[in-house]
């Protein structure tokens, strides 16, 4: 299995520099908002590990609403961000985007503020700049973008010869074994490629079977702790509930324009949320703790296509910034906005109250898991202020939902079977 | 419930009246205007004695509301989506499915660049009455007020739309009483009945919330003084209140194209194209549905999750796939609880569709144009949707939110390539066709069958084309006398 990783590189601008930088990034597309996969800046395309990739820049747009909490905003300077999900670890990556895409991301990050423009800096510079988020959402652990298009060009293959042998008997498993003999000529020829799972790298494998014991270890060995401190936590979370100000202004007209703008071009939409979180010790530790757990059943438990009930989202990160007051969340998910929010709202209110509700403006919740994302009107307002548009997107396999993909992957299952079950059969037949 | 001062439309469809005339209009003397909305004989939904001979309704655009003098402010608090209308952003074009022929620049009113209409006047009667009543109300002083640029004449056609199907069976029953709980925890399965607030402004929805809408201070507002007051905000007066958004959209139907192509599918086979025609539409030609139920409109899917019996894309299943809060089977605290958490999946399709329930339209819409029998369609030639002889529907639908109902069902369930993990096709009727970014189709239709591949119907042509389309609100009756007065 080839495990994914996140590149989150993020940079102040330099001042002024912000409406050039916005420009730049615009010459990269060939849709607003979406990448041109073989744009000379970045080629995006080039890059067979690379599944989403996304330039924002991220304005404190909403940064006078922590005054509702008596606090004066801190300023916050423009800042680009570069995220990019890809298969295998990020040094390689990083090396590789030096080679193609060098003097593109040169021109590009040096309207960033400490960026020398020095020829060999580049790379040590990203580096530097690269950070983890506190957490990540993959749909697919070890699924990688060679295994999305050979599985997808399985799947249309099957569609053709389907087509083309209608009247022979289509009886499920007459169609399995035609299929199979059909393709495994396809792939003796090298017109059809069905790579085998690379091996797990052994140090990932390690590290993530650390990951899996220790964290529920320090929470068995915190508990107690945790036990005694509850009542107080929650007599406080409930206090700060009840006086905590919502913010419940629908966004400006011109800002869900923009953000209009550059959704619904392909059956997947990027998200970008940036906001402040709420003053104070408890709502710092609860985002955190919300994160950590989030991470955590991300990384051990939701890994095959589901996050809880949702089934749409590729990729999703949240980051922690400056200083912990500020958390930005960034997410690639198949369908409209609309019903993106309706997700949100009809299927896991409770997980978003539990990260979002520490977030300045939210709507009311009650212990942190109810109410919130359930005041539909307000919530949608709330996630559109905070909202900001991508300047250039890039995802690897246009016109693919989630759902296409582990599909695809399903047929390709049991295909490789030499002789599946009679269920087995009936549903698989039923994906063709 | 206060039915004397909502619109009869909402309540009834006038069913009883079988033509109508939709009129657009466009304001030229806004005194006058005022004047003749003062006094215009609007139909309430109270019920007793007789039905009316004839029905009037009045449904405004933002631009509407605007030449009428009301404040731009106040406007501004209806919902976005109305404020910026159907047409006016090329955004909401592509969401919709405006495309290609569907292009607003190419609709025959309420398009891209042209001047949106001001007000929609739905007037309905039988035959006999019809043009009289028309006469009688368009007097001098009208003609004065109002331009009547566009009129649509409708009729009910039977019950049966242009392709031959009886339509608008599945209508919500709106639960007047609120007797029914909105709280998930307590329904979890789809039920038919709607929360009034769906509907209506100014009550409470299906989430148990009021929708936003614009909240007037009479101190501020003296004229706001005859609106009813806002049920959780009594302090404040109601615009909203007994109001609803109208969708108007006018759809023709090339009926020749529609039979011509499925008599190609089916090798001029007449049952089966006959069973073509029913998988695509979800229903046989009388309204019965595809799978075993109580009634016409008494069944859910949660039986068929593969779409075996009633394919997954047919057109009624996706304009209202009847799916609960939770998949299928998931009754008692502990099966709730995982599923909640995302576990026990069964079929590998639960929660690829949202809650029904928030997504409901109460369809309001007649047919125009001559009728066209299959035989006649099978002889004529295709192609005839911008002729003379151009038919289809009037749809209308009522709503309290037009993005999370009307839009939500075009962009998410009817347009969609991928409703419900399909793959490449969109509405069997109502689809544009045009292929995805990535070149993708969207013109294939599956029907699913039990331990065999799915029969597939490919190269769908175009059957239905937008003709014209804009979004109203359908005021209350205080509402409306607040609307007239200018706000002033």
């Amino acid at each position: 299995m080839t495990p994914q990783s996140t590149l989150m590189i993020a940079a102040p601008v330099s001042s002024g520099r912000e409406n050039a930088l916005g420009a730049l990034l615009a010459t990269l597309n060939r849709r607003p908002g979406e990448a041109d996969p073989d744009n000379p800046l970045v080629p995006f395309g080039q890059f067979g590990q690379l599944h989403m990739a996304r330039f924002t820049l991220l304005y404190a747009r909403t940064n006078d609403d922590i005054r509702a909490h008596g606090v004066r905003p801190r300023p916050w300077p423009p800042t680009l961000v570069f995220i990019a999900d890809v298969d295998g670890d990020t040094d390689r990556f990083l090396a590789e985007l030096c080679l193609r895409a060098g003097d593109g991301l040169r021109q590009i990050f040096s309207h960033c503020r400490d960026f020398d423009a020095g020829y060999d800096d580049l790379l040590p510079w990203m580096r530097r700049r690269n950070r983890r988020p506190a957490a990540s959402y993959v749909n697919w652990r070890g699924r990688s973008v060679q295994q999305v298009r050979e599985e997808e060009a399985l799947a249309c293959f099957v569609r053709r010869h389907l087509a083309a042998t209608q009247g022979e008997s289509d009886d499920a498993r007459a169609v399995h074994g035609r299929l199979r003999e059909a393709v495994l000529e396809e792939v003796a020829e090298l017109r059809l490629r069905l790579s085998p799972a690379a091996p797990t790298p052994a140090g990932w494998w390690l590290g993530n079977l650390v990951h899996l014991l220790a964290i529920p270890l320090a929470g068995l060995l915190l508990l107690p702790l945790l036990l005694l401190l509850a009542p107080l936590y929650l007599w406080r979370l409930r206090q700060l509930e009840r006086s905590d100000p919502e913010n419940t202004r629908p966004p400006e007209p011109q800002h869900l324009q923009a953000l209009l703008a550059v959704e619904d071009f392909d059956v997947t939409n990027h998200f970008n949320v940036f906001g402040q979180v709420k003053p104070g010790l408890l709502r710092l530790l609860t985002i955190k703790a919300g994160l950590l757990l989030l991470d955590y059943t991300s990384r051990h438990i939701y890994r095959r296509g589901y996050l809880t009930r949702i089934r749409t989202i590729h990729f999703a990160h949240w980051v922690l910034l400056d200083g912990n007051a500020r958390v930005y969340f960034a997410s690639n998910y198949d369908g409209s906005a609309e019903s993106y929010m309706d997700d949100f709202i009809n299927k896991v209110a409770w997980g978003l109250n539990l990260v979002f509700s520490n977030g300045i403006g939210y709507p009311r919740t009650r212990f942190l898991l109810k109410g919130g994302a359930e005041h539909e009107g307000n919530y949608k307002a709330t996630l559109r202020r905070n909202q900001l548009p991508s300047e250039s997107w890039y995802k690897a396999y246009p016109g693919l939902t989630a759902v296409d993909l582990a599909r695809n992957h399903q047929i390709r299952a049991v295909l490789e079977e030499a002789r599946p079950g009679e269920q087995v059969l009936r549903d698989w037949v039923g994906l063709l | 419930m206060a039915f004397d001062d909502v619109q009869g439309l909402v309540r009834f469809g006038h069913g009883h009246l079988s033509r109508s005339v939709f009129h657009l209009l466009w304001i030229v003397d806004v005194e006058a205007a005022r004047a003749w909305l003062q006094q215009a004989p609007v139909t309430s939904a109270a019920a007793g004695g007789e039905r009316p001979a004839q029905v009037l309704q009045l449904a405004f655009s933002a631009a509407g509301l605007c030449a009428l003098g009301i404040d731009r402010e106040i406007v501004s608090d209806f919902s976005a989506e109305f404020n910026a209308g159907m047409a006016g952003d090329s955004n909401r074009s592509r969401r919709l499915g405006d495309i290609g022929a569907n292009d607003p620049g190419r609709w025959r009113w309420g398009g891209a660049g042209a001047s949106a209409p001001h007000v929609l006047l739905l007037l309905y009667a039988d035959d006999s009455r019809i043009e009289d009543w028309q006469s009688e109300l368009f007097d001098a002083a009208f003609e004065q007020a109002f331009e009547r640029r566009i009129a649509l004449p409708g009729e009910l056609g039977a019950g049966r739309e242009h392709f031959g199907f009886v339509d608008g069976i599945s209508q919500p029953e709106i639960d007047w009483q609120g007797d029914r709980s909105v709280d998930s925890h307590r329904r979890s399965t789809y039920s038919n009945r709607l929360a009034p607030g769906e509907i209506l402004l100014g009550y409470p929805n299906e989430y148990g919330l009021y929708t936003r809408r614009p909240l007037l201070d009479p101190a501020r507002c003296p004229a706001a003084a005859v609106l009813p007051e806002a049920t959780e905000q009594p302090q404040l007066k109601d615009l909203g209140r007994n109001g609803s958004y109208l969708v108007l959209r006018q759809l023709s139907q090339d009926v020749p194209a529609f039979w011509q192509f499925l008599d190609r599918v089916a090798q001029g086979d007449e049952t089966r194209r006959e069973q073509l025609a029913q998988a695509m539409v979800g229903r046989k030609r009388d309204g019965e549905p595809l799978l075993e139920a109580r009634g016409l409109n008494a069944f859910d899917y949660d039986d068929d999750p593969a779409g075996q019996r009633c394919p997954l894309g047919a057109h009624v299943r996706r304009a209202n796939p009847r799916t609960g809060d939770f998949p299928p089977h998931s009754s008692g605290i502990l099966k709730r609880l995982l599923r909640t958490l995302g576990f026990g999946s069964q079929s590998g399709r639960d929660d690829l569709v949202a809650a029904t329930r928030f997504h409901r339209l109460l369809r309001r819409g007649r047919i125009y144009g001559g009728a066209l029998g299959v035989a006649e369609a099978l002889a004529t030639e295709a192609g005839g949707v911008a002729s003379e002889e151009e038919r289809g529907l009037l749809f209308v639908c009522l709503g309290a939110s037009i993005s999370r109902q009307f839009e939500f069902v075009q962009n998410a369930w009817l347009d969609s390539a991928k409703f419900a993990g399909l793959r490449d096709e969109s509405d069997p009727l109502l689809g544009h066709r045009q292929p995805m970014p990535g070149g993708l189709a969207t013109d294939h239709f599956s029907i699913p069958r039990a331990g065999r591949p799915a029969d597939r119907v490919e190269g769908l042509p175009q059957f239905v084309q937008v003709r014209g389309g804009e979004y109203f609100f359908l005021p209350g009756l205080r509402a409306l006398r607040f609307i007239a007065g200018g706000g002033q």
